[in-house]
């Protein structure tokens, strides 16, 4: 059949283009190095020079990690779309992420005021926590609202409740948790860490693992409700596995890297746009590398546009994701 | 038909949404091969019923039962291989062909990922053709007719090899040959299949041509049920809709706008071509009105006893000048003789008595009613 061509070659464009932006990733920075010395690096494994340390310590784990939450960040926009069958919620604009990063901030500052260190796991559990709660809030919102848009501006005002809360405890916060948060807090992908690289490969694998092996439901789900239960689909256990795999999805991306806007959107609409279709066990795949290509990119450019200035990832994901979101909302006017 | 096992019995079943039943003591059964329809005002429980029926609300009392086994001591799937249901939402697809929108119906017979084998593309081929949706399978469901896609959503109904087919007003959204184009493809159905099919229809002209049983529901219990002849009556219409008794025409199978109150206006003497059209804009107009016609029996009689104050049919008294009497008498009361038709022979001996009736006392003698509605 045409469209399985059609999905594999969309899939070769993509894994094509992740390599190319990797290699890049590595090569470029304020110390540029070759393509052949940074392969050679690679195979040599981890040494004491300089240049082994800036592509084993800085670049490798950072190009990893942007790989790695850019692909949770897009199947989380999906499953949320699906869940609400909604093209444009995502965990940013549902306000997902902003609760993620309250309740993180909150355990750093607490922690930190205690002179202790915060582990992965403690943010992944945080943001987990903030990600369940204001998923709670949204969906007893999204029972009482009969207007999907209706949603996406109830979600954008949690989002902003749950950034004053954050802004508040900064304010409160002594110099030093400050300085730690005010990267995060923006987005971004610099400081990444081999343990937190370690743990959001685990999670986001098994995440992805359990949504492609719900591709079927999903499916059925996407017909509507009614439809699915009456094809034998149990729509509450479904329900909850999308919301609990979304917000763990959400949870991580915030954890390692603050709130980063739009991808959620944009690159699962891209993903579908190419495979030509938004069956869950093609679209699966390609949201996860769509989102891959999409945050390297962007986290390449968020590095090296105004080097050494470095931009906060989230400005560069909205210059690009943004526009496709409008696009998206003008198609649904003329739709409805 | 020979008689056999039927493929849903409902008995005593009570549902509803919250404890508090909102249906009770709903008894009855779909043979194969037949069509029940649900009539009923809106809000009268022919959703929830379905929607109990299809498994997605369970029952607070009484039993389902298809082909014999009671739906609670079935599974999720195997309901689902047994019994297909289609409710009045279309899908909002993406990027969905019409064959992807079909072929999800073999569901419950996919493995674990849902890929379809070579049976399931054998048998979503089949469906298709058979609903005359093939040629349009690599459409993108989003961009298809209403009409287009309902029966698309009928063939996935049927992939899913459904001894029982529920159908909530499967013929909302559709135009009128669609609307026929539906029933006649769901009697195809039937007939060829064994195929039994459940569906609740708020157009009672369509349910009386296409159904074998009417199930007609009311305040959550059912008012009556039976042959459409012996459901779509005007006493049973009347209670059944809360209308006049006369609204409901059995000849017709449809229901008039309710006739102008107060004494009669016009005396029509019927017959002809072009009575009908006299009644309604009369009746269109404020217009009340009597009608002296030919036969009983008539097609304009039939209307007239919808839309008329009083109707007097010549042939049935025992002499025509009895009746004549009779129609002289209420032409006094009307004080404007509208005489479509002099052309039968009961007929022009009437007209001839009333027209000389109404010149002699001067009254005015139209031909039409436009004439007096000037």
């Amino acid at each position: 059949m045409g469209r399985f061509t059609r999905a594999a070659g969309c899939y070769l464009v993509l894994l094509t283009a992740l390599a190319a932006l990797f290699a890049a990733s590595l090569a470029v920075g304020s110390t540029s190095i070759g393509i052949a010395d940074v392969a050679s690096l690679l195979v040599a494994g981890p040494s004491e020079s300089t240049a082994s340390q800036i592509i084993w310590q800085i670049r490798l784990p950072r190009a990893l990690l942007a790989t790695i939450l850019g692909g949770a960040l897009s199947l989380s926009g999906f499953l949320l779309q699906t869940f609400f069958a909604n093209p444009i919620a995502d965990p940013f604009v549902l306000g997902i992420s902003s609760g993620a990063r309250c309740t993180v901030a909150l355990v750093m500052i607490v922690l930190l005021g205690a002179n202790q260190i915060m582990t992965p796991w403690m943010s992944v559990g945080a943001a987990m926590a903030g990600s369940l709660a204001t998923m709670a809030l949204v969906l007893m919102i999204a029972r009482r609202v009969k207007h999907q848009s209706t949603l996406i501006i109830a979600g954008v005002m949690v989002g902003y409740i749950c950034s004053a809360i954050t802004n508040f405890l900064i304010a409160f916060a002594d110099d030093q948790s400050i300085a730690n948060l005010q990267s995060w807090t923006q987005g971004s992908f610099s400081g990444s860490a081999w343990p937190d690289v370690a743990l959001s490969a685990t999670l986001v694998a098994m995440v992805s693992v359990l949504v492609f092996a719900l591709s079927k439901p999903l499916g059925a789900y996407q017909l509507g409700e009614g439809y699915a239960s009456s094809v034998g689909v149990d729509v509450r256990r479904l329900r909850l596995a999308i919301v609990a795999a979304s917000s763990l999805l959400a949870a991580c991306v915030t954890a390692f890297a603050g709130p980063v806007s739009f991808v959620g959107i944009a690159a699962p609409h891209l993903a579908k746009r190419g495979v030509g279709s938004s069956r869950p066990l093609v679209v699966t795949p390609a949201c996860l590398l769509t989102g891959a290509v999409f945050c390297c990119g962007c986290d390449l450019i968020a590095r090296t546009l105004f080097s050494p200035v470095e931009l906060s990832v989230s400005a560069v994901t909205a210059v690009f994701g943004a526009p496709i979101v409008i696009m998206l909302l003008l198609k649904r006017r003329v739709r409805s | 038909m020979k008689a056999s096992a039927p493929v849903l019995s409902v008995s005593q079943l009570a549902a509803g949404h919250s404890e508090r039943p909102l249906l009770s003591d709903i008894s009855f059964s779909v043979q194969p091969g037949h069509m029940v329809t649900l009539i009923g005002p809106n809000g009268a429980g022919k959703t929830t019923l379905l929607r109990t029926i299809a498994g997605q609300l369970a029952p607070l009392a009484g039993t389902v039962q298809i082909l014999g086994r009671d739906i609670r001591t079935m599974s999720e799937a195997e309901q689902a291989r047994v019994r297909a249901a289609l409710f009045t939402r279309l899908p909002h697809t993406e990027l969905l062909t019409c064959y992807d929108v079909v072929s999800s119906g073999r569901y419950p017979y996919t493995g674990r990922l849902g890929t379809l084998g070579a049976r399931d593309k054998e048998i979503v081929r089949e469906t298709m053709e058979a609903t005359d949706v093939w040629r349009l399978r690599a459409r993108d469901f989003a961009h298809m007719s209403d009409g287009q896609r309902q029966r698309a959503l009928i063939a996935r109904a049927l992939c899913q090899e459904p001894a029982l087919l529920l159908l909530d007003e499967p013929t909302s959204y559709l135009d009128i040959r669609s609307q026929i184009a539906m029933l006649e493809l769901l009697r195809r159905l039937a007939r060829e299949r064994g195929l039994a099919v459940l569906a609740s229809l708020h157009d009672i002209a369509l349910a009386l041509r296409a159904s074998d049983w009417i199930v007609s529901v009311r305040d959550g219990s059912i008012m009556r049920q039976g042959a459409p002849c012996e459901v779509f009556t005007s006493d049973a219409m009347a209670a059944l809709y809360n209308i006049d008794g006369t609204s409901f025409s059995p000849a017709f199978g449809t229901i008039e706008l309710a006739r102008t109150p107060g004494a009669p206006a016009a005396l029509v003497l019927a017959g002809g071509n072009n009575a009908a059209d006299t009644f309604r804009s009369l009746q269109r107009a404020g217009v009340p009105f009597a009608v002296v016609a030919p036969h009983a029996t008539d097609i304009d009689t039939a209307l007239a006893q919808s839309l008329a104050q009083t109707v007097i049919a010549l042939d049935s008294y025992e002499h025509v000048d009895d009746a004549c009497a009779r129609a002289e008498a209420l032409l006094k009361q009307c004080g404007t003789l509208i005489c479509l038709d002099q052309a039968t022979m009961l007929g022009a001996r009437a007209a001839d008595r009333l027209t000389a009736k109404a010149r002699a006392v001067g009254m005015p003698c139209l031909s039409s009613a436009r004439e007096l509605l000037i």
